[in-house]
């Protein structure tokens, strides 16, 4: 499945302004609930945890369960702080990581 | 029973308006399932939830059971002194309750995050920001669901 994941992070920004980041992970975050055709049910599989990090220090971070739907699409904030990299990651049930980044440059 | 003046006729009669009380009643006094009860209790021990400085926003009714938009905004000025550590949202009908957990820092802006989750069925929705000096504030909407998408 590994994780496709879109990312949208504005190119610059002025220091101190809050920034929008939206995210969406392509990723069944299948939640243990369901049952295949011969009627066994499907194991949980989800994206348990997610961290946003700027130039490597946490700016917001989650914890997730099955109620977040199919492909989590996700909008949340930062305060630019200073040029760098913005990064999410996702960590999987099965022990996976997926990332994604962007470079923002702040003046 | 005789000396306060009830006949066992009166009794009876009372306790079968009791009966008829509690078989309508117990739909709402425990409208919040244990499961929920029992998360929030290890999501924010037994702080006392208090009400404002919560946006909760969801549909009344469910567009889409399996993918539907919700967004919850907590009034912080998220500076190091004041700002909100964790959001909570739990679901009262979901088979399990937990949603979502967000950890905030200064450097998040705001405490406000939009997702999509699933809805089984027709149901409550809590959020609950906890502040940096150990305040919890809360709210809860009722969402529709026809179709659940769980």
């Amino acid at each position: 499945m590994p994780a496709d994941i879109k990312l949208k992070v504005p190119s610059s920004a002025k220091k101190g302004e809050v920034i929008e980041i939206k995210c969406q992970v392509i990723h069944d975050m299948e939640s243990g609930q369901r049952k295949d055709a011969a009627g066994k049910t499907l194991p949980k599989r989800i994206i348990n945890k997610m961290v946003m990090t700027w130039n490597g220090e946490t700016v917001t971070s989650a914890d997730w369960y099955p109620s977040m739907s199919k492909d989590p699409f996700v909008t949340l904030y930062a305060v630019a702080s200073e040029s760098g990299t913005v990064k999410l990651t996702f960590h999987d049930d099965n022990g996976e990581k997926y990332e994604a980044s962007r470079e923002i440059s702040v003046s | 029973m005789k000396d306060n003046g009830l006949s066992r006729r009166d009794v009876l009669a009372a306790a079968g308006a009791g009966m008829v009380a509690t078989a309508i009643l117990p739909s709402l006094a425990q409208a919040a399932p244990q499961d929920a009860d029992e998360l929030t209790k290890k999501l924010i021990g037994n702080a006392a939830v208090k009400e404002g400085r919560v946006t909760l926003k969801l549909a009344e009714a469910a567009d889409s059971a399996g993918a539907e938009p919700i967004s919850v905004a907590v009034d912080s000025p998220m500076t190091a002194a004041d700002h909100v550590k964790a959001l909570h949202i739990v679901s009262e009908g979901n088979p399990n309750p937990g949603v979502s957990s967000w950890f905030f820092t200064p450097r998040s802006g705001k405490a406000e995050v939009a997702f999509r989750m699933r809805l089984g069925k027709t149901q409550i929705i809590r959020a609950y920001a906890v502040m940096s000096d150990g305040q919890v504030f809360g709210a809860k909407r009722e969402i529709k669901v026809t179709i659940g998408g769980c």
